[in-house]
């Protein structure tokens, strides 16, 4: 009853006012009129009467407020009004709204822009069912500091055995040659156990899957293909299923298309970018009947935990596990062993969580001063709006009304401010889409979901909090007789707030110094990144890809040995050596490609590269970085020969084995010996020993901001590889190239694909696309800091000047000099500036050994950028305050007195 | 009369509601009446003042407690007069029985040694 009656009142408050407004005055009118006629009685003039009346009742207007505030619906109302009222004020001065409005949608367009990158890598989970179930399994063999060894094919029955998952799949990424179509083409693949799919929980959108209990040797002949290959390569053929498909020569029946935007967790782009997915018990041809235990040729693990089991839990089980399996085969572990789980999650984006950590704190940053600065204009404003909030006050608004009245215009400022910020993000947010570097994993479309939008707002209505506080904080002190007294004079009672607006200066500098320098060191690690000493040559060489297929069949294998593939090596040498403005040209494997980080993985598909030393021989094997080139590469990448001597003519699959191995390679393996002569083979069985027959010197293929590690080269001639590059060097078109190159090697063998051509340099630059990515945008978020940061202080300094026009003029009818003047302006303004700029770089020293993992070559307290930073810092401030200042210097006494 | 200053804010938290209530027993008032009544039934122990009264009536009216109509005053004047409903009646009830707990309770509180 009571709630009904209430909200009926609520309703008649709200839609009826006019009536109730009415009804409240001739209540109260009344009353008055009986105090007065009362008084009147007991013998007061009227006069007296009307005051005393007035004093009993407090005043018509403010007991009508209060009144009103105990009306239902009342708090609602106040809102409504405080929101058309703060409208109307705003519309008043439209350009102070435009640029407090353009300020907050630039600070949360580029947050939320940022956050919504954060929050689909970082945040969400993994795109499957039950991502907290699914691990990565890592192994180690802690003895001989090798770690992420791969595991073998019994090591991973045991794990599937273990009782502790579900289910685990080994996941080998690799190419194949895609065939039967106009053009040979490469295929990114991924050979999985036939229980991936349902591992992954994953459904198809047309067909099936594997069956998860398969367990024959070697390969299923069925694949599942991706969306994007069934679109590309079958026209979206509906009839796609059961269709066979020619890859690497042998025939495989498609089953299944997986629906767009289905990727595998996956490493980075090119393994989460699979197209066939082939299924196996990897053992059976092509791989050996009875894999061996120490084989480690499984790269990668994921897996599903049997649910109920926390990773920790399952980590102590396999630490059991891993002793037991030492104890029962110890020949096969010489060198401990170790297996980690990690969330499958982390595998995946781990590397990216600091630097993207680091763009939103910028962005955030940035952000903060917007609000900063827009609190600075505000307060300005607080001046000019003294007098009404007095009068205000004195016809009945309590203090908390005009806080709240305050905090609404400061929220309908922020919150347009977050509409047009998101409002524009959406409009170019393709553009912007193209900016993200393409290793950043995308599991989750990257894009403005529920969640970035909810933080969008939250980040609006946080702004719009943190600017209208101040302004609120400078209402709540404002003395109401002197401000009603003033008349409109702004100069007398603004001691409180030109204080408030220093604080916020000093605080805007503080910050912007702290993303200056995170900006500044890393320009600085990547101005000596791009400057590091290579050691290699990139200019005018481009590299082009070919692939050798790998049947099943290794009887069929056109290119099993070295003896096979030599001819067709010799070939296309001789044939791409001829073409138009080649000067040099070599072939090597995958991972002779300086700086491709996407070729790195190809690279262990063999295994990891396991080597022992003839002289150390109860040393425990290396695990090593491994290259195989035809003699003329070290030319034509332009590394030097040291001693010894380099591949030749003369070294084929008749001859023993020969090594060509970097400065580091000798120095760790032989420090105080003659690496020449020396001998080493892998650890596989049956493979012969390896004869070191040159030193290279040092350089920069691996990884440009690695120290050099060491780096062993074989003859593709005597070891043959099947992911080819050729390398040309001259002055080749880089559009017409590949094609070219494609005529010449399918003129050889017409099944080959060609594909991957690219430029050194362009891979280098690659190489660098995160690190810029980075870089570039902390940079433009510093720049911009500044830019404010800047505005700011010039705004501050401005008003004090114009505040004190009458007082400068004063002075200079006394007697001062102007240069006087300009230097007592100029340095207010500079002392705010280093005042804080001082805390900002002990704030910044914090910030910076927080980065430290993102920087190279450069210490977190690197002199050099604290310095600069610091001078082009002050430099900009002394420019924002030298304007106002000479204003002030120019000040004409004359007016400046007559002036009030 | 020194007591007289006391605002009856100051005093337990719902004490006004009860007393324009019981103001209200016998008939319509309006607004500066029943002041004078409260204060009468009170033995001048309680000045409501207007600050407090206005809103006090406003929201028990809303609350159905009371109900208003315009009529003419002592004075000819037209004046807004408020009497009880029968949910205001109810109310004084529920509350004079509160009271009286809370009363009983605190003077036998104040009793004890």
């Amino acid at each position: 009853m009571r709630v009904f009656s209430r909200v009926i009142a609520c309703w008649r408050n709200l839609f009826r006012k006019k009536d109730v407004e009415r009804e409240l005055s001739d209540e109260l009118a009344y009353t008055f009129d009986a105090l007065v006629e009362k008084k009147i009685r007991q013998g007061l003039s009227e006069a007296e009467a009307r005051r005393w009346s007035a004093i009993e009742l407090g005043g018509v207007e403010q007991l009508k407020e209060k009144v009103r505030e105990a009306k239902a619906g009342y708090y609602l109302e106040s809102v409504l009004r405080d929101a058309r009222y703060a409208g109307r004020m705003l519309l008043k001065s439209p350009s102070f709204t435009t640029i407090v409005i353009a300020t907050i949608a630039l600070g949360v367009g580029a947050t939320t822009a940022i956050f919504s990158v954060v929050d689909a890598t970082l945040l969400q989970p993994l795109p499957y069912s039950h991502p907290e179930q699914l691990v990565s399994i890592q192994s180690d063999l802690p003895d001989i500091g090798a770690p992420d060894v791969g595991m073998s094919q019994p090591e991973w029955q045991d794990l599937q055995q273990s009782g502790i998952f579900e289910y685990v799949s080994p996941a080998w990424f690799d190419e194949n040659n895609l065939t039967g179509s106009a053009q040979p083409a490469r295929v990114r693949i991924v050979s999985v156990a036939p229980n991936y799919f349902a591992l992954l929980r994953a459904q198809p959108e047309l067909g099936r899957t594997f069956d998860p209990q398969y367990n024959s040797p070697g390969y299923l002949p069925e694949v599942v293909i991706s969306d994007a290959l069934w679109k590309r390569s079958f026209a979206g053929d509906p009839n796609i299923l059961d269709k066979s498909i020619r890859m690497d020569t042998d025939l495989y029946r498609i089953i299944g298309v997986m629906p767009p935007g289905f990727d595998s967790p996956g490493r980075n782009a090119e393994e989460r970018s699979i197209e066939v997915w082939a299924a196996t018990s990897f053992y059976g041809p092509p791989l050996p009947d009875h894999p061996a235990r120490n084989r480690r040729n499984l790269p990668t693990l994921i897996a599903r935990l049997n649910p109920g089991l926390t990773i920790t839990a399952a980590q102590l089980r396999l630490d059991a596990l891993a002793a037991s399996l030492q104890k029962q085969f110890p020949g096969d572990y010489p060198n401990g062993w170790r297996i980690q789980l990690q969330p499958l999650k982390e595998a995946v984006v781990g590397n990216f969580r600091r630097p993207l950590l680091l763009l939103l704190s910028a962005v955030g940053l940035v952000l903060l001063i917007g609000c900063v600065n827009v609190a600075n204009l505000l307060l300005a404003r607080a001046g000019a709006r003294a007098r009404e909030m007095a009068i205000r006050r004195a016809l009945g608004a309590n203090q908390g009304r005009l806080t709240r009245q305050l905090l609404t215009e400061s929220l309908i400022l922020s919150m347009f401010g977050g509409i047009a910020g998101v409002g524009i993000l959406f409009a170019v947010r393709e553009p912007l889409l193209r900016l993200v570097p393409e290793n950043l994993p995308r599991l989750n479309n990257l894009g403005i979901s529920w969640s970035v939008l909810i933080s969008a707002a939250g980040m609006s209505i946080l702004s719009g909090i943190i600017f209208g506080l101040a302004p609120a904080l400078y209402a709540r002190r404002l003395d109401l007789i002197q401000s009603l007294n003033q008349e409109g004079r702004s100069s007398t009672g603004s001691g409180e707030r030109t204080r408030s607006r220093r604080a916020l200066v000093v605080t805007e500098f503080a910050l912007s110094l702290v993303l200056m320098i995170a900006a500044g060191l890393l320009l600085h690690s990547f101005w000596d990144l791009l400057n590091v000493p290579l050691g290699f040559n990139p200019q005018s060489v481009m590299s082009v890809r070919t692939r050798l297929p790998y049947p099943n069949d290794t009887s069929i294998d056109k290119y099993a040995t070295a003896a096979q593939e030599a001819p067709f090596l010799h070939e296309l040498v001789r044939r791409c050596g001829a073409l138009p403005g080649v000067e040099e040209i070599a072939i090597g494997d995958s991972a002779s490609i300086p700086l491709d980080e996407s070729q790195r993985a190809l690279n262990t598909l063999e295994g990891k590269f396991f080597v022992t030393f003839e002289e150390k021989n109860s040393g425990a094997p290396s695990m090593l970085e491994r290259s195989r080139v035809t003699p003329a590469y070290f030319h034509l990448v332009g590394i030097p020969l040291l001693r010894g001597r380099l591949f030749n003519e003369f070294d084929n699959d008749t001859t023993p084995q020969v090594a060509v191995i970097n400065e580091t390679f000798a120095r760790t393996y032989w420090p105080n010996e003659d690496a020449i002569g020396k001998r080493l083979k892998s650890t596989r069985p049956d493979s012969p020993w390896i004869t070191v027959v040159g030193i290279i010197a040092n350089a920069r293929t691996q990884s440009l901001a690695e120290q050099d590690a060491p780096q062993l080269y074989l003859n593709v001639y005597q070891v043959p590889a099947k992911h080819l590059a050729i390398f040309l060097r001259g002055r080749v078109d880089p559009a017409s190239i590949p094609d070219r190159v494609r005529e010449q090697v399918q003129a050889v063998d017409p099944t080959l694909p060609v594909f991957g051509a690219q430029t050194l340099t362009q891979t280098l630059s690659e190489s660098l696309s995160q690190r810029r990515f980075s870089m570039e945008l902390i940079t433009l978020f510093a720049l911009t800091a500044l830019l404010l940061a800047a505005l700011g202080i010039y705004g501050v300094i401005s008003f004090l000047v114009s505040e004190r026009t009458h007082e400068i003029g004063i002075r200079l009818a006394l007697g001062a000099q102007r240069r006087n003047i300009f230097g007592i302006v100029l340095g207010h303004g500079m002392g705010l500036a280093i005042l804080g700029a001082t805390i900002g770089f002990v704030f910044a020293l914090i910030v910076s050994h927080l980065m430290a993992s993102l920087l190279y070559g450069v210490k977190p307290t690197d002199p050099l950028t604290f310095a600069a930073v610091s001078i082009f810092f002050l430099g900009v401030a002394l420019f924002a305050c030298y304007i106002p200042a000479r204003r002030a210097m120019k000040v004409d006494p004359l007016i400046a007195l007559r002036y009030e | 009369m020194s007591i007289r200053k006391y605002k009856p804010t100051e005093l337990l938290q719902g004490t006004l509601d009860l007393l324009i209530l019981k103001a209200l027993v016998h008939g319509e008032l309006h607004g500066l009446a029943i002041a004078h009544r409260v204060e009468q039934i009170t033995n001048d122990a309680f000045e409501v003042k207007p600050g407090s009264l206005f809103p006090a009536l406003h929201s028990m009216e809303e609350a159905g407690w009371l109900a208003s109509s315009w009529g003419e005053s002592e004075n000819r004047r037209k004046a807004k007069f408020y009497r009880l409903t029968k949910a205001g009646r109810r109310q004084l009830q529920t509350e004079t029985n509160d009271w009286r707990k809370v009363s009983s309770a605190i003077t036998a509180a104040l009793r004890t040694t």
